[in-house]
């Protein structure tokens, strides 16, 4: 199976490289739209502000990757902000255009402690998961909550988290190996 | 709110674990990488490796420190000590360590808050506060900065800090209890997660840290021994904390 991992200058490939390794996977980093293309899984990761990894995405054309991706019907992963950069638009850094595969908009969060870094329960599953973010998505395609914040959501096939399973342990793992196996 | 998070900090030096008291009188007792992976097994919310190494050519290891802990532990880590620019900040995060802590640097120069938080985002960027009576300290506690502690708190939030890890000097290795009144007051002064240290040598005393901070951060209580966190996680759990389920 071909897994290929979105390499556009944005923060935590290498530790969803290495929790992929761990599953036996043999993921390449796609610095151009080709390896995306090919892969059964593309995994789209990503730390930082929106505008800036936009720019990194569109920069490489990884942009119009995820899009022919989406519109074939082919398998990919949002991690964290790479579940925001799915959608249309982020408020961040005042306004963002987005890849638009899952309707809806990434909002700065307005409760509790921001950056809400931690480990919280996803529900309907009970699992907790190792999540750190200031924005979330606002989205109809919201599948799991964590504390009423979208925590997965699924819009064909685009399923994006806003944890990180890379960094949570046991439960992540075991969600990254449910990804693999569906793809 | 997440849940609240127990985090071993391991002191670094040359590359092996360390420990002093009240940052003095170190000797090496282990390796990082093996001692992260027990504490992760033994059910730590997340890690903290701080490089107290005395040179530069030591530090250059804190990077290779951060990419053999990548491979071996899936959660989350925190890298500081002697990270003075955004370069040295890209180069632990590219190495798999989650967030960098930094503390004289920004003492020093406060735009790097900003700097770091404009390309690695808030979330990793940690602002390290040592305090003793209200005032802020540098260089690993041995001087004192003409900063108020609650004032420079404010200030790390407004520049971009994602999170302030407060240790009261004083407190240090003394397993005498944190100060819980210097937590509490930067925790309201704040609206960013706090995490408690120094000073924890029971049960009860990282419970009311947990009170008014959202993770304590352990050393000397731990005596480098993971097997610790385990008994400690059920005391805590028996106290009435909701720690997660770690399996």
């Amino acid at each position: 199976m071909k897994v290929a991992i979105a390499a556009y200058g944005a923060g935590n490939v290498r530790s969803v490289e290495l929790a992929l390794h761990r599953l036996g996977a043999e993921p390449e980093l796609a610095h151009d739209p080709e390896p995306l293309l090919d892969a059964d899984l593309a995994v789209l990761p990503g730390v930082g502000s929106a505008a800036t990894a936009m720019a990194g995405l569109r920069e490489r054309g990884l942009d119009e990757a995820f899009r022919r991706r989406a519109a074939d019907g082919k398998p990919t992963l949002g991690i964290c902000l790479g579940l925001q950069l799915a959608l249309d638009e982020s408020e961040e850094d005042g306004g963002v255009p987005c890849l638009g595969l899952v309707p809806g908009r990434a909002v700065r969060l307005k409760e509790g402690r921001v950056p809400r870094i931690g480990w919280a329960k996803v529900e309907p599953q009970g699992e907790a998961f190792w999540f750190a973010h200031s924005y979330a998505a606002e989205t109809p395609a919201t599948t799991a909550t964590s504390e009423g914040i979208a925590a997965v959501v699924e819009s064909g096939s685009f399923v994006g988290v806003q944890f990180h399973p890379e960094k949570s342990g046991a439960a992540g793992r075991r969600f990254l190996e449910r990804c693999l196996s569906r793809a | 709110m997440p849940l609240p998070r127990l985090i071993p900090c391991l002191d670094v030096a040359g590359g092996r674990v360390v420990k002093g008291v009240r940052f003095r009188e170190l000797r090496d007792v282990g390796d990082p990488v093996e001692l992260g992976a027990a504490y992760s097994e033994a059910g730590a919310d997340e890690l903290v490796f701080l490089d107290i190494s005395a040179t530069i050519d030591e530090r250059s290891s804190a990077v290779s420190v951060a990419a053999r802990v990548a491979e071996q532990v899936s959660i989350p880590f925190t890298v500081g000590g002697g990270i003075r620019t955004v370069e040295d900040a890209t180069a632990v995060l590219e190495a798999g360590a989650d967030k960098v802590s930094v503390n004289s640097a920004a003492l020093a120069r406060p735009q790097l808050i900003e700097e770091l938080a404009d390309v690695l985002g808030s979330q990793a960027v940690v602002v390290a506060i040592d305090t003793t009576r209200g005032i802020v300290h540098s260089h690993a506690g041995t001087r004192k900065v003409a900063r108020d502690t609650i004032a420079w708190a404010r200030e790390c939030e407004a520049r971009g800090a994602g999170e302030l890890l407060v240790t009261s000097i004083d407190r240090d290795g003394t397993r005498d209890g944190y100060d819980l009144d210097i937590l509490g007051r930067i925790g309201e002064a704040v609206s960013l997660p706090v995490i408690a240290s120094g000073g924890a040598g029971n049960a009860e005393h990282v419970a009311a840290a947990l009170g008014v901070s959202q993770a304590a951060l352990l050393a000397s209580i731990l005596h480098e021994n993971p097997a610790r966190l385990v008994s400690l996680r059920e005391e805590l759990r028996d106290l009435g904390v909701p720690l997660r389920d770690a399996a």
